[in-house]
């Protein structure tokens, strides 16, 4: 029992070992920081490059001005106001295209007649890029919020429809022969089996039409917006105000990154049974 | 006790597309009968057991089964984003159903894996969940298609000896399809070789249970198997097809003198 005991101290020890690696620099941890070099040292030249009048303010702000005008937008309720109008718009528009490809690829994916019906159109759809139609959609829509989230919902339409879709035909056929056997009904089928296991494709399907979904919406809100990041940007243009144009980008970068995260959160939820394997 | 057999089937003909798999095969068991099918890879084992699951839709012949009926598969088909004891409820109507299906796998020795993702079992535990899932049902035909086949051979002496005894509690007709011949001895009340799509040979194993190699009666009944499987083991070149022997007596009932 001795020799048994002796191993739980080494165990208690073992945390403390990163802790302190942490201000000893060993080559792993340089290696770590040297990723980081580039791109702090870029910043600081064009920090730089502009506070010595190398680069022109008229051209491009400094990151110091970028992050003052965004702490000056932020406490205003300006970019507060705009960011709620944009995500409202990816909201509603992300939100029918979800519905819609869904719907696409239940009735695409659950018979052939609905895949006769369905798939010539969308295949041939997907095809165009959907952000030429904007002349179109403005003839339409006219220029209010209608065309932009148009535009949003047409673009996350087809990565929703064809992954799903994918997913449904891809489920094991010997699963859905085994629930046949288990006495399940159409709907519960439909349920338990296909759809459970069409998720995981449905879901990378989920995260291309949000990358879609913010791209459409940068072109969109440059129709005549009244309000919204795409706004507030293209009013910048107006007033040479180069700041706030890199603020809006920094919004939108940002917001994309965000929800990505979202949807990888979701996935970790809702696929925890094959954890086993990611993990 | 003359009672009604669990399955008939008369004159069951399925061809896909070109020959017969299954040429007007005749076929009862009885109620509580255990038996074992054997024949070669494409004698149509699959075929006659996927018939008698459902799966595979009669189109000549006359085929009476019960309607509670369950499968085991040689894979264990568990869906992997259920868990355990979801698995095995999956389809059960009425009331009580996690209890039901907790009892079941309670009864196969997994009461402690009834939460767990199925992915995570190994593969004596998914073919219990398997087992599981068909006891729950409460079949009056219990069709095995090859569950142990994938399985090592300790692990396959447990499931071949939990089969056994649920068996014996439960008294469903079962219908074994399976490769091996001493596995049909270990388990069957009567073994059946499928070959060209008819039942050629049947054999009764009249053996004591619980069963044993050891018994004299085993080796006996075991080259006769083999035999109808066309291995002679009393040959030098053992374990390959004969020819003579298959070319010799075709379309005959090879193991008519055998049969009880």
């Amino acid at each position: 029992m001795s020799e048994a005991a002796s191993p739980p101290i080494t165990l208690l020890d073992a945390p403390r070992v990163p802790r302190l690696s942490r201000f000893v620099v060993t080559p792993a941890s340089l290696a770590r920081f040297r990723r980081f070099a580039t791109p702090v040292l870029l910043v600081l030249a064009w920090q730089a490059g502009v506070s010595f009048g190398v680069i022109p303010s008229r051209l491009v702000a400094s990151p110091a001005a970028i992050l003052e005008t965004f702490w000056s937008l932020s406490a205003s309720g300006e970019l507060l106001e705009n960011l709620l109008v944009s995500l409202g718009r990816v909201a509603v528009g992300l939100g029918i295209g979800v519905v819609a490809g869904v719907g696409f690829a239940l009735v695409a994916g659950l018979s052939r007649i609905g895949e006769d019906a369905v798939d010539a159109p969308l295949q041939m759809g997907r095809t165009l890029p959907h952000l030429a139609l904007v002349p179109l959609f403005i003839l339409w829509f006219g220029i209010g919020e209608t065309p932009k989230i148009g535009l949003v919902a047409l673009g996350s339409v087809f990565p929703i429809y064809l992954n799903l879709f994918a997913g449904i035909r891809g489920v094991d056929p010997k699963l859905v022969e085994a629930a046949n056997t288990l006495g399940l009904s159409r709907g519960e089928l439909i349920r338990h089996v296909i759809l459970p296991g069409a998720l995981p494709s449905a879901l990378v399907g989920l995260r291309y039409a949000l990358g879609v979904a913010w791209l459409s919406l940068v072109v969109g809100e440059q129709i005549n917006a009244q309000s919204g990041i795409g706004h507030m940007m293209m009013d910048a243009r107006e007033f040479l105000r180069t700041d706030i144009i890199m603020v809006g980008l920094l919004v939108y970068a940002l917001l994309g990154l965000g929800g990505d995260l979202l949807v990888r959160a979701l996935e970790r939820r809702a696929l925890s049974w094959r954890s086993v394997f990611v993990s | 006790m003359v009672s009604a057999p669990a399955v008939r089937i008369r004159g069951l003909t399925r061809a896909f597309g070109g020959a017969p798999v299954l040429h007007s095969l005749d076929l009862q068991i009885a109620a509580g009968e255990f038996v074992a099918l054997l024949g070669r890879s494409g004698s149509g084992k699959t075929t006659l057991l996927r018939t008698l699951a459902g799966l595979d839709p009669v189109q000549q012949g006359h085929v009476d089964m019960p309607a509670r009926r369950a499968v085991v598969f040689q894979e264990p088909r568990l869906l992997p984003w259920k868990r355990v004891w979801r698995n095995v409820a999956l389809g059960l109507r009425g009331e009580d159903v996690q209890a039901r299906a907790r009892a079941a796998l309670q009864e196969v020795g997994l009461a402690h894996r009834e939460d767990a993702w199925p992915l995570t079992l190994s593969g004596g535990e998914a073919q219990r969940t398997g087992l599981a899932r068909a006891l729950v049902r409460d079949p009056e035909l219990l069709l095995l298609d090859e569950p142990f086949a994938s399985l090592d051979a300790l692990t396959r002496l447990r499931m071949q000896a939990l089969v056994s005894a649920l068996w014996v509690r439960h008294r469903p007709a079962v219908l074994f399809v399976t490769h091996d011949v001493d596995e049909a001895l270990l388990l069957a009340d009567r073994a059946l070789v499928l070959e060209g799509g008819r039942i050629r040979t049947e054999l009764a194993v009249r053996l004591p249970r619980p069963r044993r190699h050891a018994h004299p009666g085993f080796a006996e009944l075991r080259s006769h198997l083999l035999l109808a499987l066309g291995v002679d083991e009393s040959r030098p070149e053992a374990g390959e097809v004969d020819p003579s022997f298959v070319q010799a007596r075709p379309g005959a009932e090879i193991g008519a003198g055998v049969a009880v």
